[in-house]
């Protein structure tokens, strides 16, 4: 019955390889087959990702109610200071808007927000049906900018443009413009840092920053983690950018270091291992053996506060395996060295929008005859979950399901999650969590049906 | 008592509806073997999959036609062709929903005709339907999309005019556990149906081995064929307009008898579920039914009193919001802020029907309630502070009014994404009644008693000093 490939699909083939077996180069970065049951949001998402957590901002969604209904409130970020980027705000678009154009009900929306929430900033993203009926987004929001003297910047997300990569530069193209100095200002430089790529989803971002004051440095602004109005209009000062998240980030790194002339590095802080290497690196480029030294301080003692804990997990998931299906190719990679160190080997490694020298290093980083999908879909990973024997499944919410439908175990590593999977603390915490799910006492009735129980009960 | 009509707003602030194709969706996994198309960008399918995964807990699998720029400026006729193919190679499904999005609206796609064509070309005419809705986005809501759907699935579908026994009855969007006790009344009654659609099984599969890409169960399509043949059918849904009433129009085209009743929840509704059905059917009502009836009275009585201090904030799909106010008007709790995100004119007279049924006259109802539509939780929240709600009854998303306002939520409608069972949660027939009823009242008790000794002290205690 199940017999069918589901490689049946020619145009997906080249997009799935086998490590030791490729003899194509791997298609990464392209649209999404149609009726392949992608699990890629849109551009608009991209977008929304990254500029969400800016606190005080007002993000506004012109479009119909459905797009800002899906997004309100779905991520775990989480806030020191105001919490307006919590609400979702719509223009609600309506059959006669979508006819007769929908920009005098921006602009009065526009009005109405800041009459009632006096925000110090705006965001308002195009959806797609913004792009087809022309809107001029630019335009009305320049407009209202002058009439309210606060900053309102259009993020042009419009769904079909792209995938949510796209997104993530618009989104970048929209912090640009808030970085921008007035001219002729220059802000002065300092040795603070600014932390790229971060969401302080569950307080991470309040993790690292905390490592980071320990060694002696100061952060300057996350983007956009926990960041403000205020604090995103000084980014420019930072003498270092670390980036965490590269899939969404790497594009305003770039950026900043052409424009702003401040240097970046990629960095990860999932994992031990990775989290120490980036301290490291970090302190490196401080140039200063204090400093350095604390860094070692700093590694050894949380190292070995959470080192029982990891050896006890370790030898209770010794052997087991791993499927990974996440958005962004860092991630995979930094979960595939941290399944390592609790002694669990990847099978199945896929993301939704990796690059292609993420690929390479991911490919550098399996065993031979791990599968490496991009863009892949629910028949894909069911397919090759069962052909690898999956113990484990990392995903998003939309694949918790399939995997408790498999009956494997799963681990949420979306952006809704509620616990903190950065540093060490984080690692801890993905450990407990790895082993909570794989080693639950329900699987063992995986096998079992009514009358095996009925049976053992008779003996 | 105060109508309060939504005039025209320029923003919508923390919104209490989706979008018109996910209701579809929910739909069309009612029929069996069956699998669904959004014909335009790739996000709406995810973002609408999610929030459907998230309540009910099951793979839910969506295509989409992935329109790109090139689709969106030259149509996406090619797209979703392709997208049809990939769908039957991967699914083999029995039957395609296709949906449309804002997107594919705007841009003008006619997804009959291209269907039709795909039909032709593949020399499937014969052997695959597929069913066609348009749901723009910016069209409506949620709700509206399911009963959009349900209307096409049929009107599309039922042909055969020969007679036969059974009675169509047609549920509007609520738990499978709501589902499965409508179908087991059903049988209690010993009534031969049709149900559609059911998606008891399909949104809430058991586990089993091998996994199931289109899981088990669904209206089969042969029975859908035979609904014009029906001796009557019981339509669910008070609520939906008689343009989108698929009651209606099986009464229309085909002469099939209808009967329309509330979602049986409460006293009054359940006996008229029940009633409706011995009239359709001439059998008697069992007595395993009227001891659950009276189990229920019992239970009424024993928490009147309680309730009698509940007032309420009602909000979600118009039949599940008119079903709520009803269960609470019954007990005794107060419904002061009824609210929906959709437009729904027949909410609002039934509503109005009701409280004259108290009080005489509408306007003489002791306290005054708000009836919104077409709202957002921006107003829910601050008519709920106004007027001192102290019990909120609807969907996850009504979280913001224990978060900002310190009122306590029971859970019910869709979507429920902030706790387990969603799908579960079970409010239909006598028995479902009471357990509701009960969760409404605890919600109160836990409240009064947290708050008691300070209440109190700050009461009393200051004055005696
Ligand atoms: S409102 Fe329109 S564009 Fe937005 S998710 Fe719904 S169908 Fe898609």
């Amino acid at each position: 019955m199940e017999s069918r490939s589901n490689l049946a699909i020619e145009e997906r083939k080249d997009s799935i390889q086998t490590k030791g077996e490729q003899t194509q180069p791997f298609k990464c970065n392209t649209d999404s087959v149609a009726g392949c049951v992608s699990q890629r949001a849109c551009v608009y998402c991209g977008a929304r990702v990254v500029l969400n957590p800016i606190t005080d901002a007002i993000h506004l969604v012109h479009g119909p109610i459905g797009c800002a209904s899906y997004t309100w409130d779905i991520r775990g970020s989480l806030t020191s200071g105001a919490d307006l980027f919590r609400f979702s705000f719509s223009t609600d678009l309506q059959e006669m808007d979508i006819i007769f154009g929908g920009e005098k009900k921006l602009t009065r929306a526009i009005d109405d927000l800041v009459a009632k929430y006096h925000p110090p900033l705006m965001f308002v993203y195009s959806t797609c049906i913004v792009g087809v009926i022309g809107d001029d987004l630019e335009a009305v929001c320049k407009a209202a900018s002058k009439r309210h003297r606060i900053q309102v910047i259009p993020v042009q997300s419009s769904g079909f443009i792209g995938s949510k990569s796209a997104g993530y530069k618009a989104a970048c193209d929209a912090l640009m413009r808030l970085m921008e100095p007035p001219p002729g200002e220059e802000l002065e430089k300092d040795k603070t840092i600014n932390y790229l790529g971060e969401f302080n989803l569950a307080g991470e971002l309040w993790i690292i920053q905390n490592y980071l004051k320990r060694i002696g440095i100061e952060l300057n602004v996350a983007l956009t983690g926990d960041s403000s109005y205020d604090t995103l209009k000084l980014a420019t000062k930072a003498c270092l950018n670390i980036v965490q998240c590269a899939g969404s980030m790497i594009y305003t790194a770039n950026q900043m270091k052409e424009r702003f002339h401040i240097p970046y590095m990629n960095i990860s802080f999932i994992g031990i291992e990775d989290t120490s290497e980036s301290l490291r690196r970090i302190a490196r480029t401080y140039q200063d053996t204090e400093m350095m030294r604390r860094t070692e301080e700093l590694i050894q003692t949380e190292t070995e506060a959470i080192a029982p804990k990891i050896a006890y997990y370790r030898s209770k998931l010794q052997g087991k395996k791993a499927a990974i299906y996440v958005g962004g190719g860092f991630k995979a990679i930094s979960l595939i060295k941290q399944f390592r160190e609790l002694g669990i080997e990847v099978v199945m490694v896929g993301t939704q929008t990796g690059r292609e020298e993420e690929y390479e290093t991911i490919n550098d980083l399996v065993k031979e005859g791990t599968v490496i999908m991009d863009d892949t879909n629910p028949s894909e990973l069911e397919k090759f979950i069962i052909e690898k024997e999956a113990d484990l499944l990392v995903g998003g919410v939309k694949e918790r399901p399939l995997a408790y439908k498999m009956g494997i175990a799963f681990i949420d590593h979306n952006h809704d999650r509620k616990h903190p999977l950065s540093g060490y603390a984080g690692a801890a915490n993905f450990a407990e969590e790895v082993y909570a799910t794989v080693c639950s006492p329900v699987w063992a009735y995986r096998e079992r049906c009514l009358s095996t129980g009925a049976k053992e009960e008779r003996t | 008592m105060k109508n309060q009509k939504e005039s025209y707003r320029n923003v919508s602030e923390n919104p209490c509806n989706m979008c018109m194709p996910l209701g579809g969706i929910i739909a069309f996994r009612g029929i069996e073997g069956s699998m669904t198309l959004l014909h335009g960008s790739q996000g709406c399918a995810t973002y609408m999959r999610r929030t459907i995964s998230e309540h009910y807990e099951e793979p839910i699998d969506v295509a989409s036609s992935s329109l790109n720029e090139k689709g969106t400026v030259f149509g996406g006729e090619e797209n979703l062709k392709k997208g049809l193919d990939n769908v039957r190679l991967l699914y083999e499904p029995k039957m395609i929903g296709v949906l449309t999005t804002c997107l594919a609206e705007t841009i003008g796609e006619d997804i009959g005709r291209i269907t039709s064509r795909y039909l032709e070309e593949r020399q499937l005419t014969d052997g695959l339907p597929i069913v066609n809705v348009p749901t723009p986005g910016y069209g409506g809501s949620h709700s509206e999309g399911y009963w959009r759907t349900v209307f096409t699935i049929i009107s599309s579908l039922a042909e055969d005019r020969m007679s036969h026994a059974k009675i169509n009855v047609i549920v509007p969007h609520i738990s499978t556990a709501d589902l499965r006790e409508i179908k087991r009344m059903l049988r209690l009654m010993n009534i031969d149906f049709i149900l559609l659609p059911d998606y008891a099984d399909t949104l809430d599969a058991p586990y089993s081995k091998p996994y199931k890409k289109i899981p088990d169960g669904g209206t089969r399509l042969e029975d859908i064929r035979k609904m014009p043949g029906a001796k009557a059918t019981l339509e669910i849904g008070l609520t939906v307009e008689d343009s989108q009433s698929a009651g209606k129009y099986l009464e229309n085209e085909f002469g099939v008898p209808l009967f329309r009743v509330p979602l049986p929840v409460g006293i009054e509704s359940t006996d008229r579920f029940f009633n409706t059905l011995k009239l359709i059917s001439g059998k008697e009502i069992p007595d395993e039914i009227s001891r659950e009836r009276g189990r229920l009275l019992d239970g009424m009585f024993d928490s009147h009193k309680y309730n009698f201090e509940g007032r309420a904030a009602i909000f979600g799909e118009p039949e599940q919001v008119y079903a709520v106010t009803r269960l609470c008007l019954e007990n005794g709790i107060h419904p002061l802020v009824i609210a929906t995100g959709s437009r729904s004119k027949k909410l609002e007279q039934l509503l109005h029907a009701e409280f004259a049924k108290i009080d005489g006259s509408p306007d003489n109802h002791h306290e005054k309630y708000e009836l919104m539509s077409d709202t957002d939780f921006a107003h829910i929240l601050e008519k709920s502070r106004e007027v001192k709600v102290n019990l909120a009854v609807g969907h996850s998303e009504g979280k913001i009014l224990t978060e900002r306002a310190d009122i306590p939520l029971v859970r019910y409608g869709f979507p429920v994404i902030d706790r387990v069972g969603g799908q579960r949660i079970l409010s239909a027939g006598y028995q479902g009644s009471l357990c509701f009823l009960d969760r409404l009242t605890n919600t109160l008790l836990e409240n009064k008693y947290r708050n008691y000794r300070s209440e109190m002290y700050q009461k009393y205690y200051q004055i005696y000093k």
